[in-house]
């Protein structure tokens, strides 16, 4: 299993994306999709990425849940910065001390943070594990480093355990 | 667009919302790129077009073809997954090397490579 299927979540995402880009759910459609996620997951076993290990399923729709209902947040609050004629904002850089090591739980928390507009990665120090983003709005620092750890970084901590 | 005259009319409607609300995102995000003063706050703009900017038109799409077609166009979805995913890459290249560039002409209010603290840079 483990060798021939090294990685199980991106051939389900081949698999899921080749369906979708052909829009059909004929049989062969399907069996064909199943040899390229296979023979493609084993190619990037061959490359000797780290495993991917999802340990909460229900911890990572949570999360996306959380993250799409910030997204919309942010995005309303930063057009309000934009539009306001006179806008009093603080914007500032935040370093955060980070638990996660998992380059894929990283890879995630910088999609989240890119994604809500509002705060951008900046720079991620692996070896102090600090990561430095840039915030448009910071009312308190304290804050948003609270509300990064707690609202991202304990989920994420949980799912790549 | 005569799909938009075969169907419903708040059908059209939905959809009419939905694409003309990402596509003023989308406009509001330009205008803050090019309102807003330094460059870590113009990099903050254009992430509206790119987020829900853009799944307001992705959905306006997918029940476009779902009232047009009778198929829902989910394979839309694909779009806004490669760009989310993508968006980070070119962002945190930016901003990387605007660091470095500060970094090395000494501006104020950037941190240094080892910041003891965190301070706001104030925009000025």
């Amino acid at each position: 299993m483990t060798r021939w299927l090294p990685h199980p979540w991106f051939a389900l995402w081949l698999l899921v994306a080749w369906l979708l880009l052909q829009q059909s759910l004929a049989a062969p459609t399907i069996v064909l999709g199943i040899v390229l996620a296979l023979v493609l997951s084993w190619a990037l076993g061959k490359l000797g990425l780290p495993r991917v290990r999802v340990r909460s399923l229900g911890t990572l729709l949570v999360l996306l849940a959380r993250v799409f209902a910030d997204i919309v947040r942010s995005n309303i609050a930063v057009a309000k910065i934009i539009v306001s004629p006179w806008p009093r904002y603080t914007s500032g850089f935040v370093t955060i001390p980070l638990e996660i090591t998992s380059p894929y739980a990283l890879a995630l928390l910088a999609c989240i943070i890119t994604a809500t507009p509002g705060t951008i990665w900046v720079s991620h120090d692996s070896r102090r594990q600090m990561l430095l983003i840039h915030v448009l709005d910071v009312i308190d620092e304290a804050t948003w480093i609270a509300h990064i750890k707690q609202r991202y970084e304990q989920p994420l901590l949980r799912i790549f355990r | 667009m005569n799909v938009l005259a075969t169907v419903p009319g708040w059908v059209a409607l939905t959809i009419g919302a939905l694409v003309l609300a990402g596509a003023l995102l989308v406009c509001i995000g330009s205008v803050g790129l090019l309102r807003l003063d330094s460059f870590y706050r113009r990099v903050h703009a254009p992430t509206l077009g790119t987020t829900l900017g853009m799944y307001l038109v992705l959905v306006g799409t997918i029940v476009f073809f779902w009232a047009g077609e009778g198929r829902p166009a989910l394979h839309v979805i694909l779009i806004g997954v490669c760009v989310t995913v993508t968006t980070p890459i070119s962002l945190m290249l930016l901003a990387r090397a605007a660091l470095e560039r500060d970094r090395r002409e000494g501006a104020a209010g950037i941190p240094a490579a080892n910041p003891p603290e965190t301070g706001a840079d104030g925009g000025e």
